[in-house]
C-alpha cells in the first residue's frame, strides 16, 4: 500500500485531546480546517440538517397558503420565490449533502481504510457545496432585502428558458440560483470524485469489489452517476448565464434558440440526479434491514447487478419529464419504455428486501421501523411512476399534483425515511450515544401519518385537474377540502420533525451510552469504539467475507463458506 | 403485542383513505376539471388506458404490499423464539430468475398497450371537416385564432360538439409569443405545451356541450396561478351564432365617442385591437367582443361593469404581476372608457 | 479504544489496487467529458440555424498548424513521461518543455485566430447561435489547456531547480492523463467545429 498516509505517531488524536485545555476557538478551529473523513461527515449530516428545518418551514408557508382558495398569506411573488426554494434547497443542500455526509462517514470505516483517498479536496468539497448553499440564501438579503423575500430565485427549481432570460427575469434571481449551484456543483464533483478514488483504491486486505457491504457499493455507483449527472447542469447554467450576461443565444429564442435545449439538459441532469439520491437510500436500507432481521441480504450479486443496471438505464430515461413538449410518437413510445424499463431492477430490489426479511427475526427497533415505511412507500412510488411512465396518461398528469405526490413519495417517504432510518443508526457510532427510542417511535408514528396525509389526498388533488406552482386556485374546482388536509398533513409531520431535533441535540449529552456495536451488526465500522479514533483502525483490516463481524462472531459458521 | 396494535391501525387506515377517495370523487363538483370524468375521445382514450394500468399496478402492489405485511407479522421477533440467529439464506437463482422474468413480461404488456393509444391519439389523422384553432400564449392570457374564419378572440374558447353522426374535431396549434405556458383542459384532452418559435399540435373531440375549465400547466411567471381557461363546446348553432358574431367588426356608436377617444390617445390602441377601428394593437387580448365573455384578466374575475372599471383602474387588485399597467386615468376617463368597452358586445 | 483485528491465519494473496490518483484523474475526466459532451451537443444542434451574421465556412480557416502541434505534444509529453520514469531528468525537462512549447504556439494561434474573428469578421459571442456555441465549445477547450500549460509549467520550472526526480513519475503521469484528455477533446472539437461544421 504505497498510497498509505502518514503513520500513526504523527497523528494527534483529537479525541483525546485534553479538552479542559482547548479552548472554545481552538475547537471551532479545529473543525473548520478538518480534513478527517469523520468530522466532514458529521458537518455535512448538520448542515443538511439545517437546511432540511428551513425548507420544511418554506413548504409548511406554501402549505398554510393553500389552505384554502385565494388565501392571502403569501402574495404570488412571494410564493412563486418560496417554491423555488423549497426545490433548489431540497435537492442541493439537503439531499445531496445528507448522503454525501453518510457517505464520508462510513465508506472509509467500512472498507477499513484510514480516511477518503483526498482528504484535502474532501475539505475543499465541503466547503464549496456550504458556500454555495450560503449563497443562494444571501439572495434573501440581496437586492429588495427582505421585503418580498428579497431577490430569491423565482423560476422553479428546474428554471425552464426563456423565463430565466434576462427579458423575463430581470434582476439577480437567477443568477444567484445559476452561481450558487455551480459553486455548490464543483463542490459535489470534487466528493464523487473523492468516493471513487477511495472505494476502488483504498480497500483494505481481503475485500474484494463483491465483498463490499452494499452500502458502499451503492456509494460507489452513485459517486459514478454523480459524475455525468451533475456536470450536464453544470454546462447549461454557463450556458444561461452567457446568455444573461454575454449577450449570448443558447435559449434565445428571437435568435433562433430553443428552450426544448434546456429543457433536454436539465431533465439530462434531473433524472439521473434523482437516482443519485435513492441509491444512497437503498444503500442506507441495504445495510440496516439485514441487521433488524438477522439475515444476511438476500440476493448481494443481484443486488449490485441491479444498481449497476440502473445506474446505466436511469441515464436514457429523462425525456419522461418532456411527454408534453411536442416529441414524436415514436420517441414518447420509446421514453415509455426505458422508463418502465429501469422499473425492473428496482422492483427486484424490493423484492430482495422482501426475502431478506422472509425466515428472519425482525426487531422492531426505530431504524428499522423507518426502514419498513420506505419499504411499503417505495412500493407505491414505483408504481405510481409507472403510471407516470405511461405517457397519454402523463398527459393528463405531468405538471399536477399528482407528479408532487408521486416524487414526495419517493423523496420523503423512501429517501428521508432511510435518512431518519440511517441517523437513529449511526448517530450512536458517531457520537457514543443512542438516540432515544420512545422520542423515536413518536417521531415515526407522527411521521408516517402526517406524510400519508398530505401525500396520499395529493394524488388525488392531481386527479381532480389541479396543476402545480400556483400560489392559490379558484374556489369552484372542487379542491378545496383536499388542500385543507394536505396542510393538516404538514402540520403533523412538523411537530414529528420537531421531535426529532430535540431528540437529535439532546441525546448527545443524555442518551444512553452505545458502546461500539448496540445493534450487534456485521459491517466493520462496528468494529471501531464509538466515536472511532481519528486513525479508524489501530491496524489495517484483512476480511474474507462481506460481512467480517459475522465471522467473528460466528467462527463455526462463517459467511466465507457461502459466499459464492 | 405493537404490531397487532399496528396493523390494526394500518387497516383502519386504509378503510379511511378508501372513503376518502370516494368522497372526494362525490365532493368534485360539475365545475371539477377531473381526469375522471372525460367528455371528449382522447380524454376517453387515456382514462381507459389509465384503468387497465391502475388494475394491474394495483394487482402488484396487493402481491408485494401483501408479501411484505405478511413477512412482517410472521417474522416478528418473538419471545419463544429459539436462541442463536436464524438460518442465513444468501439467495436462490430460480426464485431471482422469476422475479426478473416476470416483471419483464409485465412490462411489455404495458407498454403495448400504451404505444397503441400513444400512437391512437398522437397520429390521428385529421379529418377534412377538423375546425383549426390557433393558440397562442402570452404571459398570462390566451390568444385564440380561429384563420378560416378571420377571428382573434381571447381567453375564452369556443367549439363546436362532436357526435358519431356529426364529427366535428377540433384540431388545435400551439404557439408562445414569450415563455412556456401549457393548455390543459383535463376533461377534453392531455395538456400539450405552448413553446415560443414551435409548433405543437393537439385535437379535441368534445361529446357533450357545456363549459368546461382548466388553465395554464407550465410555470411562466408570477401570475401563473390565474392563467385560467375556459371552454365552452357548443351546439353546432350556437357555434355558427358565436362565430358570425366574433367576425363582426365593431359599429361606430356616438354614444360612446368620448370612451373610444380615451381608449385611443390614452394608449390602450398601442397594446389592444379593436377591429373595425384605428386600435391595432397585438401584446394584449383583442377586446372587439370582450362583453360576450363570462370573464376578463382571463378568468381572473367576473366580467362586470364595476370589475372593469377596476381592472383598468388598477390590474394589481386583481392580478399583480400582469404585465397590463395601470394607464393613470382619472374617473371620468375610467367612466367613459368602460361605457366604452361595454358596448364591445 | 481500539479495533478488534479482522485476520485469519492463511492469507497469502497479493493486493494490489488501482492507484487513487489515476482513478481520480478518469473520474475527472469522465466529467469533463459530460461537460464537453452538452457544450458539443449544442453546437451540433444549432448548425445551420443562425438567424443572420457570418457562417462558419464563410470565416473559419482549419488550423492545421495549431492541430499538430497540440497532438504532437501528446507524443512529447508521453516522451517527458518514459524520461521520467527512467529518472533521466535532463531529457524529462527538454520534452517537457517541447510540450509546453507547442501548446503555446496552440493557444497563440488561438488568439490570433480569434482577433481575426472579432475585428475583421465581426463575430463575438452575441453575434448569433454560431457566435455563441463557438466560442463556448472552443473557448472551454483553451480554457482547459491554459490550466494544462499552468500544470506543465509548474512542474518544468520544478525540475529546473533539480526538485523533480523518478518518485514523482506517478503524480506526473497523472498530469499527462489530463494532457491527453485535453488533446482528445481537441481532436472533437476539430471535427465538429472544422470539419463537420463547415
Amino acid at each position: 500500500m504505497s498510497d498509505y498516509p502518514l503513520s500513526v505517531s504523527h497523528v494527534i488524536d483529537p479525541s483525546t485531546s485534553t479538552s479542559e485545555r482547548s479552548t472554545l476557538l481552538e475547537k471551532l478551529h479545529g473543525w473548520v480546517v478538518t480534513v478527517d473523513h469523520k468530522r466532514l461527515g458529521i458537518l455535512y449530516i448538520l448542515y443538511s440538517t439545517f437546511f432540511l428545518l428551513v425548507a420544511g418551514a418554506e413548504a409548511l408557508a406554501m402549505r398554510i397558503q393553500l389552505a384554502y382558495p385565494h388565501a392571502h398569506v403569501l402574495s404570488a411573488q412571494v410564493y412563486n420565490r418560496f417554491f423555488t426554494m423549497h426545490g433548489t434547497t431540497m435537492v442541493f443542500l439537503v439531499g445531496m449533502p445528507f448522503l454525501f455526509g453518510f457517505a464520508n462517514y462510513i465508506v472509509p470505516l467500512q472498507i477499513g481504510a484510514r480516511d477518503m483517498a483526498f482528504p484535502r479536496l474532501n475539505a475543499f468539497s465541503f466547503w464549496m457545496t456550504a458556500f454555495g448553499g450560503l449563497l443562494l440564501y444571501y439572495s434573501f438579503l440581496g437586492g429588495a432585502g427582505l421585503y418580498g423575500v428579497g431577490n430569491a430565485p423565482d423560476v422553479g427549481w428546474f428554471a425552464y428558458a426563456p423565463l430565466t432570460a434576462r427579458s423575463f427575469s430581470p434582476g439577480h434571481a437567477t443568477d444567484y440560483w445559476a452561481l450558487a449551484l455551480i459553486v455548490s456543483g464543483f463542490g459535489t464533483l470534487g466528493t464523487a470524485i473523492n468516493i471513487v478514488a477511495t472505494v476502488i483504491s483504498m480497500r483494505c486486505k481481503g475485500m474484494t469489489l463483491m465483498r463490499m457491504p452494499l452500502f458502499t457499493w451503492l456509494l460507489l455507483v452513485v459517486s459514478m452517476l454523480t459524475l455525468v449527472t451533475i456536470t450536464p447542469l453544470t454546462a447549461a447554467q454557463f450556458m444561461l448565464l452567457i446568455d444573461r450576461y454575454l449577450g449570448g443565444h443558447f435559449f434565445d429564442t428571437q435568435a433562433g434558440g430553443s428552450s426544448l435545449i434546456w429543457i433536454h439538459f436539465f431533465w439530462i441532469f434531473g433524472h439521473p440526479e434523482v437516482y443519485v439520491l435513492v441509491l444512497p437510500a437503498f444503500a442506507i436500507a441495504n445495510d440496516i434491514i439485514p441487521v433488524f432481521c438477522r439475515k444476511a441480504i438476500f440476493g448481494y450479486p443481484a443486488m449490485v447487478a441491479a444498481s449497476v443496471a440502473i445506474m446505466f438505464v436511469s441515464l436514457s430515461v429523462w425525456a419522461h419529464h418532456m411527454f408534453t413538449v411536442g416529441m414524436t410518437s415514436v420517441s414518447n413510445a420509446f421514453f415509455t419504455l426505458s422508463t418502465m424499463l429501469v422499473g425492473v431492477p428496482t422492483g427486484i430490489k424490493i423484492f430482495n428486501w422482501i426475502a431478506t426479511l422472509w425466515g428472519g427475526r425482525i426487531r422492531f427497533t426505530t431504524p428499522m421501523l423507518f426502514c419498513i415505511g420506505f419499504l411499503f412507500q417505495f412500493l407505491i412510488a414505483g408504481l405510481t411512476g409507472i403510471m407516470l411512465s405511461v405517457s397519454p396518461w402523463d398527459w393528463q398528469l405531468h405538471n399536477s399534483y399528482f407528479v408532487i405526490a408521486h416524487f414526495h413519495y419517493v423523496l420523503v417517504g423512501a429517501i428521508v425515511f432511510c435518512i431518519f432510518a440511517g441517523i437513529y443508526y449511526w448517530y450512536p457510532k458517531a457520537t457514543g450515544r443512542l438516540l432515544n427510542e420512545t422520542l423515536g417511535k413518536w417521531h415515526f408514528w407522527l411521521f408516517i401519518i402526517g406524510f400519508h396525509i398530505t401525500f396520499d389526498t395529493m394524488h388525488f388533488l392531481g386527479l381532480l385537474g389541479m396543476p402545480r406552482s400556483i400560489y392559490t386556485y379558484q374556489p369552484d374546482r372542487g379542491w378545496n377540502f383536499l388542500n385543507l388536509l394536505v396542510s393538516i398533513g404538514g402540520m403533523i409531520q412538523g411537530i414529528a420533525v420537531l421531535i426529532f431535533a430535540y431528540n437529535f441535540i439532546v441525546s448527545y449529552w443524555r442518551g444512553e451510552v452505545a458502546g461500539d456495536d448496540p445493534w450487534d451488526a456485521w459491517t466493520l465500522e462496528w468494529a471501531t469504539s464509538s466515536p472511532p479514533p481519528v486513525y479508524n483502525f489501530e491496524e489495517e483490516p484483512d476480511v474474507h467475507s462481506r460481512r467480517p463481524l459475522w465471522d467473528l462472531k460466528h467462527p463455526d459458521d462463517p459467511d466465507w463458506e457461502y459466499e459464492s | 403485542m405493537q404490531t397487532r396494535r399496528a396493523l390494526r391501525l394500518i387497516r383502519r387506515s386504509s378503510a379511511a383513505a378508501c372513503l376518502l377517495l370516494a368522497s372526494s370523487m362525490l365532493i368534485a363538483q360539475g365545475t371539477t376539471p377531473s381526469t375522471l370524468a372525460p367528455a371528449s375521445t382522447p380524454a376517453h382514450q387515456i382514462f381507459d388506458l389509465s384503468i387497465f394500468v391502475v388494475a394491474i399496478t394495483g394487482g402488484i402492489f396487493v402481491v408485494v404490499g401483501g408479501l411484505l405485511a405478511i413477512a412482517l407479522y410472521r417474522f416478528r421477533a418473538q419471545k419463544t423464539d429459539p436462541a442463536g440467529e436464524p438460518a442465513q439464506i444468501y439467495g436462490s437463482t430460480q426464485i431471482e430468475l422469476a422475479w426478473t422474468v416476470i416483471p419483464i413480461l409485465i412490462v411489455v404488456v404495458l407498454f403495448l398497450t400504451t404505444a397503441r393509444i400513444i400512437f391512437a391519439i398522437q397520429d390521428a389523422p385529421k379529418p377534412k371537416a377538423a375546425l383549426d384553432v390557433t393558440v397562442i400564449g402570452h404571459q398570462f392570457w390566451w390568444e385564440f385564432r380561429y384563420p378560416k374564419y378571420g377571428v382573434i378572440t381571447a381567453n375564452e374558447l369556443h367549439i363546436p360538439v362532436s357526435s358519431d353522426s356529426v364529427p366535428e374535431a377540433t384540431f388545435l396549434k400551439l404557439t408562445s409569443a414569450d415563455v412556456n405556458h401549457s393548455f390543459w383542459i383535463p376533461q377534453l384532452a392531455g395538456k400539450t405545451d405552448l413553446i415560443a418559435n414551435h409548433v405543437n399540435t393537439m385535437w379535441m373531440d368534445p361529446r357533450t356541450p357545456g363549459l368546461y375549465l382548466g388553465q395554464c400547466a407550465q410555470f411562466c411567471g408570477s401570475q401563473h396561478a390565474m392563467m385560467l381557461l375556459r371552454v365552452y363546446v357548443d351546439t353546432p348553432e350556437q357555434f355558427d351564432a358565436w362565430i358570425k358574431s366574433q367576425a363582426q367588426p365593431t359599429q361606430q356608436n356616438p354614444a360612446v365617442e368620448a370612451g373610444r377617444k380615451v381608449f385611443e390617445r390614452q394608449a390602450c390602441m398601442n397594446c389592444h385591437t379593436v377591429s373595425g377601428t384605428a386600435a391595432t394593437g397585438r401584446f394584449g387580448p383583442d377586446l372587439t367582443h370582450v362583453m360576450s365573455r363570462t370573464t376578463l384578466a382571463s378568468g381572473a374575475m367576473d366580467n362586470t361593469p364595476a370589475n372593469l372599471r377596476q381592472w383598468i383602474k388598477s390590474p394589481d387588485t386583481f392580478k399583480r404581476g400582469a404585465l397590463m399597467p395601470a394607464m393613470q386615468l382619472n374617473d371620468e376617463q375610467l367612466d367613459q372608457v368602460t361605457a366604452y368597452l361595454e358596448t364591445l358586445k | 479504544m481500539s479495533s478488534v483485528p479482522v485476520s485469519h491465519p492463511v492469507h497469502s494473496v497479493e493486493w494490489h489496487l488501482p492507484s487513487k490518483r489515476r482513478v481520480g484523474m478518469t473520474a475527472l475526466i469522465v466529467g469533463e467529458s459530460a461537460i464537453f459532451t452538452i457544450f458539443v451537443v449544442a453546437y451540433v444542434f444549432y448548425m445551420g440555424k443562425s438567424v443572420s451574421g457570418p457562417t462558419p465556412a464563410q470565416v473559419l480557416e482549419i488550423p492545421i498548424l495549431a492541430t499538430i502541434c497540440l497532438l504532437s505534444s501528446s507524443i512529447t509529453i508521453w516522451r517527458a513521461e518514459k524520461a521520467i520514469e527512467d529518472d533521466r531528468m535532463g531529457s524529462f525537462s527538454v520534452w517537457l518543455g517541447a510540450t509546453i512549447a507547442l501548446a503555446a504556439v496552440f493557444l497563440t494561434n488561438t488568439a490570433i485566430e480569434w482577433k481575426k474573428l472579432m475585428y475583421q469578421d465581426g463575430l463575438i459571442v452575441s453575434t448569433n447561435l454560431f457566435g455563441t456555441t463557438f466560442y463556448s465549445l472552443v473557448g472551454l477547450h483553451a480554457t482547459h489547456v491554459v490550466v494544462g500549460m499552468f500544470l506543465l509549467t509548474s512542474v518544468f520550472i520544478f525540475s529546473l531547480f533539480g526538485w523533480v526526480d523518478s518518485r514523482q513519475s506517478e503524480r506526473f503521469g497523472v498530469i499527462a492523463l489530463y494532457w491527453h484528455f485535453v488533446d482528445a477533446v481537441w481532436i472533437v472539437v476539430f471535427t465538429v467545429v472544422y470539419l463537420i461544421g463547415r
